[in-house]
């Protein structure tokens, strides 16, 4: 099926519905393997067992990011090229977007308190993460406040596309600032500064979160097509009874 | 198991308990709200409503409610 095909959301439907058990399956071995990988992965010699915490705190992190980064390329599809399918994808991202989100700073707080000896300061890094979620939070109010589809994305659109923004700030934050979050380790210049022992897990786990991400984002968006033709439907049912 | 392991220990299970419970969360909200919104459509199309361009493919609620009917 070439790819201006998925476009037409009957034909997306039909991808949708035969790729989401496909992709539910992978999601669940390769999320398995990277569990077993986590678990078994040794100690770092200066956080002890807690390194355990950032297989799932980094994966979080980087879903959360690159879930906005969607949401900001589907902002431009409804504003810019008004594709019948933009405003779907980023409505339906949303909520999974804001729960990475809300997982990164939980398991960063967690990984916080007996590594830095706090659960949270205000460092450039928490503080840009914790606006991510307020963004987010944001974007599904102006879906859930505005009853209009087509209004509620144009608004939600311009508060994406004002909210990447953000993005930025998060990743350059450790550089820009003087912060106790710790500096950019694995996607840097001259390499990663992480020992293959625990890198390989944590792209492991990355790929797994990935992929969890797409299926949910999937699905999701099957559901926002129905409940549009669900709200057709009884626009018509309204219409014919008046 | 040292004691530094046992000191770290509620944090590491506490971060993997709030992925799993962030993760059923989802899948939860994604499966019940498909059921909710299949059934919503297959009802509205059992009382012969139907978008003038409907062609719902096989094994979606169209189909479902021309075979019950």
């Amino acid at each position: 099926m070439p790819i201006i095909d998925l476009a037409n959301p009957s034909r997306f439907l039909s991808f949708a519905n035969r790729a989401i058990p496909w992709l539910g399956g992978v999601t669940v071995i390769v999320l398995a393997f990277g569990l077993n990988q986590a678990i078994s992965a040794p100690d770092d010699y200066q956080q002890g067992a807690t390194v355990k915490i950032m297989y799932l705190h980094v994966p979080s992190a980087w879903l959360g990011m690159l879930c906005w980064g969607l949401m900001t390329v589907a902002a431009l599809g409804t504003l810019v090229w008004r594709h019948p399918l933009a405003d779907v994808a980023a409505k339906a991202a949303a909520p999974i977007g804001a729960a990475f989100t809300l997982l990164c700073l939980v398991t960063g707080s967690l990984w916080g308190r007996p590594e830095w000896g706090t659960y949270w300061v205000w460092d450039a890094r928490l503080t840009s993460e914790l606006v991510l979620l307020l963004l987010y939070l944001g974007v599904i109010a102006v879906w859930r406040t505005v009853e209009d589809p087509s209004r509620a994305a144009r608004a939600a659109a311009i508060l994406t596309l004002v909210g990447a923004i953000d993005l930025p700030i998060i990743k350059f934050s450790v550089d820009w600032w003087n912060t106790l979050h710790q500096g950019a380790s694995v996607f840097r210049l001259g390499g990663s500064t992480i020992y293959p022992t625990m890198l390989i897990p944590l792209l492991v786990m990355a790929v797994a979160f990935t992929l969890l991400f797409a299926t949910l984002h999937l699905a999701a968006m099957r559901n926002e097509i129905l409940r549009r033709r669900v709200r057709t439907l009884r626009l018509m049912q309204a219409s014919a009874a008046t | 198991m040292t004691t530094e392991h046992i000191a770290h220990l509620p944090f590491i299970v506490g971060s993997y308990a709030a992925a799993g419970v962030v993760i059923a969360v989802l899948i939860a909200w994604v499966t019940l709200d498909f059921r909710a919104q299949r059934r919503a459509l297959t009802e509205l199309e059992a009382r012969g409503l139907t978008r003038r361009s409907a062609s719902a493919p096989a094994g979606w609620p169209m189909s479902e409610a021309k075979e019950k009917a």
